[in-house]
């Protein structure tokens, strides 16, 4: 706690800085209350940390609440109880030092990728000038030098793919929040982009929570992956070190003899709850579908 | 090739019209002859009439008053249906209030109300504004109220994490989204102003497009109505192109364009 003065920058510059959390979830428990009047439980006692530099995947089953828990760290969501520290500070209303890319297409369709990405500075007060050539750098960052100009919809899905992250980067934020930013993507896109994110990350190592339900990406991407059991009520079950060497390609690294004992290791726990999920499939279907 | 074939069926359509016409009311086929051409006139003499109308100024003047109504009614009636589908979009006490007034509103038939728009604003061009106004809103406040409404909650969420604050919100996302829905509806808001336009005029104006076809027709003069009114068509078309261009440089992001052609 008496780092809590100390510039979050500096304590991120190691790989391996530890000290306070960017985000410290504690104790925390999300009920929705549903549209007939009933309550359904997303997550329940849920303590977690991710420390600057530190790349974090949440796996877990359908429907288990881990989008739900990356909402209460991007403060769109409010816990119904527990605390949200972000640098050691409880979070009120959005959380200011975090970006966040979305599953879902995000950018505004009626601007170009650049005036998409330039977007993302006016409320930092940078001015135009310089906001459209910091964009044009990020853009050819990701790939899209040549695509500035396009709308989203003459964008392939990876590419709007590259905008969002450009848009998200582009602010510096400390800490990155991905909800399963790659799922709706075809596996080679996937692999691709999660390349690119390692490459864009490995710069300046921010603390990045990663929800996704694809172990595999998991384990290739980060540093600890932590697995939620099935909901309701959902819990975190365990948590786990990938200690795999940097920097990685995550198509190579799949075939290393390291990555599969982990990942055997990992899905032993994994499976019980993805058992449990599609057992009471249906049941948990009819309630929280949307709590996903 | 396609075009070729499709724009020479467009004019055999038009020219079989115009023979059927021409047949009926110059043969006896089917009635007297004199008869005929009192109620159906003839295609010749409307086309003649019109000719003539194009070519002497007097119609100009007429054109630009309805024209003038129609902008008048267009704008005004835009603005106030941007202002309240904004005002009750975001603001869910307002909406829910006036939620019953507001359909009544809209149900009634705004013809009844052209007389009591003359009686308010007299016969000039303010009372045609009015009755164009009453349905340009309502037009424009449903879409804008539906564009803000239905913004998508992803972009909302993803435009607050990049921190804009309301103001932000409404230039980048708000506004943009209200405008799509209204621009998909300009089509219909425009082609209502001139509806309103020229309905005020039929009942009761000394100046524009209606007048001069309601001037036509208290003499039984078919071919001057039957004139008035294809000047009518060929200023629709006119504006209908018009607001296609403007419509194509606007909404240009969109994938689909979505233009329907009245013509």
């Amino acid at each position: 706690m008496e780092l809590q003065d100390c510039p979050p920058d500096e304590a991120g510059a190691g790989a391996h800085a530890r000290g306070e959390p960017a985000v410290a979830l504690g104790g925390i428990d999300i009920t929705f209350h549903l549209a007939d009047g009933g309550r359904y439980q997303a997550v329940k006692g849920i303590d977690l940390k991710v420390f600057p530099g530190e790349f974090v995947s949440i796996v877990g089953p359908t429907g288990c609440g881990k989008s739900t828990l990356l909402n209460a760290a991007a403060g769109l969501l409010a816990p119904s109880t527990g605390r949200v520290d972000i640098f050691g500070k409880p979070l009120v209303g959005l959380n200011r030092r975090a970006g966040y890319l979305f599953q879902q297409d995000a950018l505004m369709p009626w601007k170009t990728a650049l005036e998409n990405v330039k977007v993302a500075l006016e409320p930092m007060g940078v001015s135009d000038k310089e906001a459209g050539e910091r964009a044009r750098e990020w853009l050819a960052r990701v790939g899209l030098r040549s695509f500035v100009d396009r709308y989203p919809h003459m964008l392939s899905g990876g590419q709007r793919k590259r905008v969002s992250l450009a848009q998200m980067l582009i602010r510096n934020p400390e800490i990155l929040l991905m909800d399963e930013p790659f799922g709706p993507l075809d596996a080679q896109t996937r692999q691709i982009m999660g390349n690119l994110l390692l490459d864009l990350w490995s710069r300046d190592r921010k603390a990045l929570m990663f929800v996704t339900h694809d172990l595999e990406e998991a384990i290739a991407l980060s540093d600890r992956v932590v697995v939620m059991s099935a909901g309701p009520a959902a819990g975190i079950v365990a948590d786990y070190k990938v200690t795999l060497p940097r920097p990685r390609d995550i198509a190579d690294i799949r075939l290393e003899k390291a990555f599969h004992e982990i990942h055997r290791d990992i899905w032993t726990s994994l499976k019980v709850e993805v058992q449990k999920a599609y057992a009471m499939g249906e049941g948990r279907e009819l309630v929280g579908g949307d709590a996903a | 090739m396609k075009r070729i074939k499709l724009l020479s069926l467009q004019i055999l359509v038009m020219l079989v019209f115009l023979a059927v016409w021409h047949v009926v009311t110059t043969t006896s086929l089917f009635g007297d002859v004199k008869t005929m051409q009192f109620f159906f006139s003839t295609p010749t003499a409307v086309l003649t009439r019109t000719f003539k109308q194009l070519t002497s100024g007097d119609i100009y003047w007429h054109l630009g008053i309805t024209l003038t109504e129609t902008v008048l009614a267009f704008v005004i009636g835009s603005a106030a249906g941007i202002l309240f589908g904004f005002a009750f979009a975001r603001r869910e006490l307002l909406s829910a209030v006036f939620d019953p007034y507001i359909k009544a509103a809209n149900a009634l038939p705004r013809v009844v109300l052209a007389p009591i728009f003359a009686l308010w604003f007299g016969l000039g061009i303010w009372s045609k504004v009015a009755l164009g106004f009453t349905l340009v809103f309502f037009i424009v406040f449903f879409n804008v109220y539906q564009g803000v409404r239905e913004v998508s909650p992803t972009i909302l969420a993803n435009a607050r994490m990049l921190g804009m604050n309301e103001r932000q919100l409404f230039k980048h996302v708000y506004w943009p989204s209200a405008l799509t829905w209204m621009f998909s509806s300009l089509h219909t808001s425009v082609g209502f102003a001139l509806v309103g336009a020229v309905v005020g005029e039929y009942l009761g104006s000394s100046a524009g497009l209606g007048y001069k076809i309601h001037e036509a027709e208290s003499v039984f003069d078919v071919t001057g109505v039957f004139s008035g009114m294809l000047i009518l068509a060929i200023f629709v078309i006119v504006i209908d192109t018009l607001v296609t261009l403007v419509e194509k440089r606007l909404l240009v992001w969109r994938p689909v364009q979505s233009s329907t052609t009245v013509a």
